[in-house]
């Protein structure tokens, strides 16, 4: 089995490969790999022993125990393989399967790192053949739609400038039914805190910024949020392969914080955004670091406990299990800050699953799989079979979850496997339970 | 009082507004924003009845509104602020409201003189600009990255020119956006355009993108003949007209004048350039080395590197340029002509450099305390809370805007 033989429809693909020749194919693949790759893609590609203990990482192989091509090496070996075997000389069918493979069977988790003795990143590699099939204009219809409304709005939902100020103005609105002196400070220059959120909470999930809204209010902070665009962090473009656009994107992101003169920014409970501001996105703008101090609401959340200025009238009814988002804790640490604080949040115990910590299982959301759209749904759901075994097994109802897509693949989980949970962010549960002293 | 000529330039202290505390009826405040010529200050606020309001010198706007943001005092002294009345948005200039009513308004902006006021509006689902009152005849799908020339004559800004159906990727790439000028929109459309960019005589620069890959600038509408992988914000030589812009070539970034390299593609990153008004500086923020900034004047790179450099300023006739650095938010520094100043601060904020380019004032923060830097030495007090510096016209004199225990005051020092 493999790639070829599990073929999903999906229009942008189909039209990409349309239009795709042999010719086109080799070039753009051999300029890729002669000039945005180097030594560390050579490693990867001539050390792999295939051993097979990367098999053991991922949960799309562990979901499919009996189909080697889940495996990140059978990743490898169905595509990076192919393209350097043959010079790039590859029909345009080859490049369809390679393109489903990439975007939609890896979420760039790097779960598999941890697992290679030599330390091979699948998702690394995974990237790359992203971005040659961005560059041959191969990629699935809904991630890139919205690649194209981060292009034209500098978001990924198509808000309007008018409809980003006008709903904050409504949350803080409505908000002062609760908190009378509620306000959502626009542009507010030199303020301690810039708070930076993903496109989805303005379009449909704006009781998020209520609840930040409110936990700032509550615990006194000096914050502020930008009117102009720059305020969303996401950015599908990293997970296309348009890497000039997502350059663009972080440029503006991070100006927009520094003409308001701020100390540090604070990101919302997404975890891609994070891995696009702090490690990827930054760097091709040319920062070796990020240019403004950035930190997860994990972190921030954290800190607002540790100083005393979350102050609970209640604790949130355990047991609950902690899901750890890849880009957070694989690629920033945070799993242990994550339990200290849901620890404070909860009166009940965190039932860990087996895979937990920087050792967690990705909720197969991640990687911009589920901005794939629904063609791929059934795909991702199958891929996240181990997930669901293990979260069944804790035998707890509800998942903490400091991410917007890992509640997006879980829910699908959730509710394909029957588990009958449900899924919190941190923001939910400190709204919850915190005191409110105007209220 | 626009003519900063005509302004009270008189050295020493005065006080402008002796107490900030409330006045009656009113909750709280929001920020306090002070005038160019710093004869008044104001802010808005939520009054009892649970309404908003400005405050200018202590004394409330008689109007009061459902709700009030994005306060602005415009280069002749007017306080404006966009303001919502029975659900319907307007501007208040000086606590007049424009008879033009939108859906939604934002992003006000001023001619150089502050003549002229221009903002983006919302309308029953299409976009536009209104100019002293007077929206556009043509509106959009959707419109951003408003300009207003300097002039106040014309305006500009990235608009929509098409319908698009949800995830319709062959009608995003066939081109559905471009600029409109004066609510015209060029007859070229492209996949994006962004910063639009006035020059001499009217003319309009910005950036496109002609397919997923291809960038480059247009002019009026017509391309560059070369495409690029990336390019930046274009600006116009004022004294030649000529359009200079970053372009990204083989993975590195140079300078492009009119499609014509001037400084070769060697750098990591190359932004936020500016010529200085006699033309003869091009000055940018570049990067020699991956994760170094440092700024580069006429191609010639500065020597001290940083991990972020901002806030690029050139004078007026290009004898000096400044600019800040810092180590990712902390200790930053100030650097004018290629040699840094003594001192870190917590914050620091863009350069102001005097007419003849003579003087630099910079507005710093350290300990939650701010003054302002002359010439790299700081003023001799500090204060709870200081705004932007501006030069006398003749350069001699620098007022400083400030508050300390609740009381604003304005302070005109000489310049040594």
């Amino acid at each position: 089995m493999g790639i070829h033989d599990r073929l999903i429809e999906d229009v942008g693909l189909r039209r990409g490969v349309s239009r795709l020749t042999p010719e086109k194919i080799e070039k753009t693949v051999n300029a890729v790999l002669k000039n945005e790759t180097g030594a560390r893609l050579k490693v990867y590609s001539e050390t792999c022993m295939r051993c097979g203990m990367c098999a053991t990482a991922c949960h799309y192989a562990q979901s499919h125990p009996d189909d080697p091509s889940y495996t990140p090496a059978g990743k490898v070996r169905q595509t990076l393989d192919v393209l350097l075997d043959k010079g790039g000389k590859v029909e345009p069918d080859f490049i369809y399967g390679m393109a489903q493979l990439a975007y939609t069977e890896c979420n760039l988790c790097r779960r598999c790192v941890h697992y290679c003795p030599i330390g091979i990143d699948t998702g690394y590699i995974m990237t790359v053949i992203r971005r040659i099939c961005h560059k041959l204009g191969v990629t699935p219809q809904y991630i890139q739609d919205t690649a194209h409304s981060h292009s034209a709005t500098f978001n990924q939902m198509w808000v309007k400038d008018d409809e980003w100020a006008d709903t904050l103005q409504w949350q803080e609105e409505e908000a002062r039914e609760e908190f009378p002196n509620m306000r959502i400070p626009l542009d507010k220059e030199g303020a301690d805190i810039y708070y930076s959120v993903i496109a989805p909470e303005p379009k449909f999930r704006t009781q998020l910024i209520y609840q930040a809204a409110a936990i700032m209010h509550a615990a006194g902070v000096d914050w502020t949020m930008p009117a102009e665009p720059g305020w969303d962090n996401s950015d599908m473009c990293m997970f296309t392969g348009d890497f000039e656009m997502m350059g663009r994107l972080k440029r503006r992101h991070f100006e927009s914080a520094q003409k308001l003169k701020v100390k540090r920014i604070v990101m919302g409970e997404c975890g891609h955004a994070f891995r696009s501001i702090y490690d990827v996105g930054n760097r091709w703008d040319g920062w070796m670091w990020h240019p403004i101090p950035v930190v997860h609401s994990i972190e921030f959340f954290w800190e607002l406990m540790r100083d005393g200025k979350i102050k609970l009238a209640k604790k949130y009814p355990g047991p609950v299990t902690v899901h750890d988002p890849c880009n957070v804790v694989r690629g920033r640490g945070l799993h242990e800050k994550l339990r200290e604080l849901v620890r404070f949040l909860i009166d009940g115990d965190i039932v860990e699953m087996a895979s937990h910590g920087e050792h967690n299982i990705c909720c197969t959301a991640g990687g911009g799989v589920i901005n794939c759209g629904p063609p791929f749904k059934n795909v991702r759901v199958a891929g996240s079979k181990s997930k669901a075994e293990e979260l069944k097994a804790t035998g707890v109802k509800t998942i903490v979850a400091p991410c917007h897509n890992c509640h997006g693949g879980l829910e699908d989980t959730v509710h394909a496997y029957h588990l009958g949970m449900e899924i919190k962010f941190l923001g939910d549960i400190i709204y919850e339970c915190m005191e409110k002293p105007e209220a | 009082m626009h003519s900063p000529a005509l302004w009270d330039w008189e050295p020493g202290k005065r006080v402008i507004l002796a107490s900030t505390d409330l006045p009656e009826g009113v909750v709280w405040t929001e920020e306090p924003h002070v005038s160019p010529d710093g004869q008044t200050i104001a802010t808005l606020a939520r009054l009892e009845d649970e309404t908003f309001t400005a405050i200018v010198n202590g004394t409330p706007w008689e109007n009061s509104f459902e709700k009030a943001w994005l306060p602005r005092f415009s280069p002749d002294g007017r306080f404006t602020a966009v303001v919502q009345q029975d659900d319907e948005w307007t501007l208040a200039v000086d606590d007049t409201l424009w008879e033009e009513r939108f859906d939604y308004m934002w992003g006000t902006q001023f001619s150089q003189d502050g003549s002229v006021i221009a903002t983006c509006f919302q309308a029953g689902g299409k976009y536009g600009m209104c100019v002293n009152a007077a929206p556009w005849e043509n509106l959009f799908e959707n419109l951003n990255q408003s300009q207003l020339s300097a002039d106040g004559t014309s305006t500009a800004a990235v608009v929509q020119l098409l319908s698009l159906k949800p995830a319709d990727l062959d009608a995003f790439q066939a081109g559905v956006f471009g600029v409109a000028v004066n609510g015209q929109a060029w007859d070229s459309k492209f996949l994006n355009a962004w910063t639009p960019t006035f020059g001499a005589g009217h003319n309009v620069a910005a950036q496109v993108r002609t397919s997923l890959y291809d960038y480059s600038i247009a002019v009026n509408g017509k391309l560059w003949p070369e495409l690029y992988s990336c390019v930046w914000e274009p600006c116009f030589n004022p004294a030649t007209g000529k359009i200079a812009a970053p372009v990204r070539i083989g993975g590195k970034w140079g300078m492009a004048q009119d499609g014509q390299i001037i400084w070769e593609p060697v750098f990591y990153q190359c932004w936020q350039q500016a010529f200085s008004q006699n033309g003869q500086i091009l000055a940018a923020i570049v990067a020699p080395d991956f994760g170094e900034f440092t700024v580069a004047v006429n191609g010639k790179v500065w020597s001290d590197r940083f991990p972020v450099v901002t806030d690029l300023m050139v004078g007026a006739d290009g004898a000096c340029v400044a600019a800040l650095s810092s180590e990712n938010n902390r200790n930053w520094r100030v650097m004018v002509d290629g040699r840094v100043w003594e001192g870190t601060w917590d914050m620091a904020w863009k350069p102001v450099i005097s007419p003849r380019g003579n003087h630099v004032a910079v507005k710093v923060e350290r300990g939650g305390r701010q003054t302002i830097l002359i010439n790299g030495r700081p003023f001799d007090k500090d204060f709870d809370r200081v705004f932007d510096p501006v030069f006398s016209p003749d350069g001699t004199k620098l007022l400083i805007k400030a508050m300390n225990m609740g009381a604003y005051f304005r302070v005109v020092t000489p310049v040594a």
